[in-house]
């Protein structure tokens, strides 16, 4: 019986003496896998200009319809993205979305991507809801903001033909 | 029938009329042959090429004349070595077609690689992706993929307005030409053409402004690529996303079935009708809706609504309670005893109109149709078009004629298929021609396609009626035209009269409508189909109101109404219309927009558009037809039967409001002689009607949608019921001496609704004097320059157009531009405004 108690103990011991798995969430986190699905972003190009084209067809592949757009035409005054079309109203509702990532699959300019933010947690229904404020990314670096005011006839391409630099 | 053939379409036989089209004769047995420049309503021209068949006609014995037969007993077929386009191709007999075999596929998948070399694929942000012919047939017949670099495509401009309506991408255009051959031989406006060759080949506008056409919007749906969008919907939303509605247009009496797509706008959270589709019937509007019926909706999601019940309260109108706002006017009603006066405007519903008519008139009070400066509806109730009759279905033996009104300003759509039935351009197997006879005062543009035309002076409306009519009973008259006419009509199977009140008051418009209806009557063109009067009303639902028991208000508003002590106004605005109302009494309006009368008024009542509510409305050809709810309700706003029906209720004439409009409208098909046996339920059936646009193919009729909703139902008139209505002798006056002012209807005229969109701006009628060379050399007055006109008193600023189509001693001035208001031809006075001296 005594030998089974102290077969016992030494599991215990042992792990005692192992480095702890349990972390000390928030102050410290784990690193997520490299494709993780979290909170969706928009992505901008290098220049600042908006990837979405407001297409839509996140929306339309979205299995828990959690997702609307809606489209305005850009003008070379007050431009958001490379083609004739950017989207004037994003949302993605949070309580809703599965993370399933067919909206990053169906997206024809790699515009949404699912990042690795896994921290969504609400007080009301409507702060779930995020628009493009929360979604898009910032500026990067020698990019302008949206808006911009581009010279005549610089983007006449429906579908940007625009690559980022590699 | 002697003139139909058998052919085989993939061994499967198919009886069809002689010089039916391929491709018709296959969709008629669900075999969906591709088409990209095919329409089924215009004529076929064979330029896409998709739509690639294999034929083959029996083998004839060289000798003998006879079909060689095979050992089974089946005519030997020789198949044609190449292939042949279906849409140029009529049947005929012993006729066999493959559309199947490997030929034909292989075929139709280079027609589509080679269309596609030169196509953008921008399908995300096309706004016909979803509802598009080549993306469907891509998917259905393409390769799947292409021998062309997607690099070397050929880049075009991608934002070409043609107008201040329709936008063109050069680079999706595949040059099937059905807009330019829609604008040339359906509407009738040649604006379009193609420009340069080859590659380079691109759709151009010549007209100025850039595509003047009030059909222009239908080309964006017979486009079968996104290459034509129009202004209003451009990046709107996208296809699949939006919800329908069927509804029916109130903009003028043809009564198109409509389809509303609403969506939830994202900025403002309210729901948006994003589009106006047409919804197909064949026997109101085909295919197709004008553009005022397209672009002019915006009043119904304005965010200028009213939305509240308002009450005055120490001189200023302040928000109250539906409760308090119910109450009251049932105080001040039962207050007023029977001196009670109801305005209702025509463009109210049949539920709105007839519920009103209840309230006032158990009150003891009385109630007219508003402006109600039209006669007739009594005689289109007794000789109007017969129930069962197709506008589409005139041909060699029919006469139409026009008399007192522009039909293509007032009635686009009834123009569209007068000229269809006039010229036959379009795809039809009878392409025996109607005769078109108009008598206006001043050239019209259906004068281009008529037989006779024949212009009388203003007040001789009615006198060269009757001339027409002394014509066709076969006595000779001065004109020779009208001579020719009269015989014209005498020969006639058919006959069809539109009947308008331009230029004429209201006792004149009686008199004009007598006359016609003394011309259908005598030469007995009365309860058969296709036969009858159809009156031009300015307002959508004129002749529900008609119906509804409402007689017009036939004068001023001051008359009618008289010294009640207590006045409703519905959906009209009589102070805005130049008219008065007096000071002392206590003004209800109820009313979808602040108005001049409203602004007046005792109690503010907010009511539902036709978008937000269910209703029946009763076109010009007495067809009623039920529209639906589209979009939620603005506000507190009600609809307009249901606030009578609760007023009803507080001066205790019925009990209980009803629960819904279907049984305002049971009870009013009760009572209603003419609506008898009618129910929501009828109104809502449909049939199968050809060509069959929708099904498992999209692409052959153009975005267009079917109708699932209801046809609606042809009330028919005492003739149909085989009553014989008499016709009665009229008097008829003669011209006016001097200078006559006259208010011509415009279709984009400055109402307080089509003024909400913002995209006709643009195009709404200007305060234009149309004088002629001779009468503005007279008047001391030039092209270009202002001038006052005068007319019973009113005094309004228009800018002066010489052109010689105006009559001499004439001044022409469009309607409702915010300035002059009046009826009939009245004496004017024109008065150059002297330039400003300054700087």
């Amino acid at each position: 019986m005594f030998t089974e108690i102290i077969k016992g103990l030494g599991t215990t011991i042992k792990h005692m003496f192992e480095e702890p798995i349990t972390i000390q969430y928030p102050e410290e986190r784990k690193p997520v896998a490299k494709r993780f699905k979290g909170r969706h972003e928009l992505k901008r190009y290098d220049n600042g200009l908006e990837k979405c084209i407001g297409c839509a067809l996140c929306a339309a592949a979205c299995p828990a319809d959690a997702i609307f757009v809606q489209a305005s035409e850009n003008t070379d005054e007050q431009r958001f993205s490379p083609g004739e079309r950017h989207a004037s109203v994003y949302e993605i509702n949070m309580l809703r979305c599965i993370f399933c990532g067919y909206c990053e699959d169906a997206c024809p300019t790699q515009a949404i991507v699912l990042e690795h933010d896994y921290e969504l947690a609400f007080f009301d229904r409507q702060s779930a809801i995020y628009t493009k404020k929360e979604l898009l990314v910032p500026v990067p670096d020698g990019g302008k903001p949206t808006p911009q005011q581009v010279a005549p006839g610089s983007f006449n391409w429906s579908i940007p033909p625009m690559q980022d630099a590699e | 029938m002697a003139n139909e053939i058998t052919i085989k379409i993939d061994g499967n036989a198919v009886t069809v009329p002689a010089g039916t089209i391929v491709v018709d004769a296959a969709k008629r047995i669900g075999n969906d042959v591709p088409v990209f420049c095919y329409h089924p309503k215009m004529e076929p021209v064979g330029m896409c090429r998709v739509c690639l068949v294999e034929m083959g006609m029996p083998r004839v014995d060289r000798e003998t004349r006879q079909p060689v037969l095979k050992a089974d007993g089946t005519p030997e077929i020789d198949w044609m070595p190449k292939l042949v386009t279906g849409c140029t191709e009529r049947v005929r007999p012993g006729m066999e077609i493959r559309t199947n075999s490997e030929k034909v596929k292989t075929a139709r998948q280079e027609i589509l690689e080679f269309l596609l070399t030169s196509h953008p694929l921008d399908c995300p942000i096309c706004d016909k992706g979803g509802e598009c012919p080549l993306q469907n047939l891509t998917i259905q017949h393409g390769p799947g993929n292409s021998r062309f670099l997607v690099n070397e495509k050929f880049h075009l401009d991608k934002h070409v307005p043609l107008g201040d309506l329709i936008y063109l991408d050069r680079e999706r255009c595949i040059q099937c030409a059905r807009c330019i051959r829609f604008q040339e031989d359906l509407a009738d406006d040649p604006v379009l053409g193609f420009d340069e060759r080859g590659r380079a080949t691109q759709i151009v506008t010549f007209s100025e402004p850039g595509f003047d056409s009030y059909f222009s919007g239908n080309t964006t749906d017979i486009c079968p690529v996104g290459a034509l969008t129009t202004a209003d919907f451009r990046f709107g939303a996208r296809a699949w996303e939006m919800q329908n509605s069927a509804s029916i247009c109130n903009a003028c009496p043809v009564g198109c079935n409509t389809h509303l797509n609403t969506r939830r706008d994202g900025l403002s959270g309210n729901f948006a009708i994003k589009r106006v589709m047409p919804r197909q019937n064949e026997q109101v509007n085909e295919l197709w809706i004008c553009d005022k019926g397209r672009f002019g909706h915006h009043f119904a999601t304005s965010p200028d609504r009213l939305s509240v019940p308002q009450i005055r309260k120490k001189g200023q109108l302040v928000q109250a309670t539906w409760d308090e706002a119910l109450s009251l006017i049932a105080e001040k009603m039962q207050a007023a005893g029977s001196s009670i006066a109801g305005i209702a405007g025509e463009r109210l519903a049949n539920e709105d109109l007839f519920t009103f008519r209840k309230l006032i008139e158990g009150q003891g009070g009385k109630i007219a149709a508003f402006p109600g400066e039209m006669a007739g509806g009594d005689w289109v109730q007794q000789v109007g078009i017969a129930a069962g009759s197709n506008l589409s279905e005139l041909g060699g033996d029919s006469v139409i004629v026009v008399v007192a009104n522009d039909l293509e300003e007032s009635a686009p759509i009834w123009w569209m298929r007068v000229h269809q039935a006039v010229e036959k351009k379009g795809a039809t197997l009878d392409k025996s021609k109607a005769s078109l006879i108009v008598l206006n005062a001043r050239p019209t543009k259906a004068e281009g396609s008529a037989n006779y035309a024949i212009h009388y002076a203003y007040g001789e409306e009615t006198a060269t009626v009757q001339a027409l009519l002394r014509a066709a009973q076969g006595n000779s008259v001065e004109n020779e035209t009208l001579t020719a006419a009269g015989k014209a009509i005498a020969n006639a199977k058919n006959l069809v009269v539109f009947l308008g009140n331009e230029g004429l008051d209201y006792a004149d418009s009686a008199a004009l409508a007598q006359a016609c209806a003394n011309l259908l009557i005598e030469t007995g063109h009365v309860g058969k189909p296709n036969n009858g009067l159809i009156a031009v009303w300015n307002k959508g639902n004129t002749q529900g109101a008609w119906d509804m028991g409402l007689r017009p208000l036939a004068g001023t508003t001051a008359n009618f109404v008289g010294k009640s002590k207590f006045i409703w106004t519905a959906a009209a605005d009589p102070i805005g219309d130049k008219q008065t109302l007096p000071e002392d009494t206590f003004l209800v309006v109820s009313e979808l927009f602040e108005t001049a009368t409203s602004r007046r008024a005792d109690v503010v009542l907010p009511v539902q558009s036709f978008a937000e509510r269910e209703g029946t409305y009763t076109s010009g050809e007495r067809r009623v037809q039920r529209f639906y709810p589209a979009v939620p309700a603005r506000g507190e706003s009600r609809p307009d039967w249901l606030i009578f029906s609760h007023v009803q209720v507080r001066v205790g004439q019925i009990d209980k409001a009803p629960v819904s409009t279907s049984v305002v409208f049971s009870q009013m098909s009760k009572e209603i002689s003419l609506y008898n046996g009618l129910n929501y339920r009828a109104l809502a059936q449909t049939q199968e009607q050809f060509p069959q646009i929708m099904g498992e193919d999209k692409y052959y009729g153009g975005t267009a949608f079917e109708n699932s909703a209801g046809l609606g139902v042809q009330v028919r008139t005492s003739a149909d019921l085989g009553q014989k209505p008499a016709s009665r002798s009229v008097s008829s006056r003669s011209a006016i001496d001097g200078l006559t002012a006259v208010l011509t209807q415009k279709l984009y005229d400055r109402g307080t609704l089509l003024m909400r969109s913002y995209l006709l701006h643009p195009r709404l009628a200007l305060p234009v004097a149309h004088l002629h060379a001779e009468t503005a050399a007279m008047l001391g007055v030039a092209d270009g320059e202002d001038v006052q006109v005068q007319v019973a008193g009113q005094k309004g600023k228009y800018t002066v157009c010489v052109s010689e189509d105006t009559p001499q001693n004439v001044v022409l001035l469009p309607n409702s531009v915010g300035a002059l208001n009046f009826v009939g031809a009245q004496p004017a006075e024109v008065v150059k405004i002297a330039e400003t001296v300054g700087a």
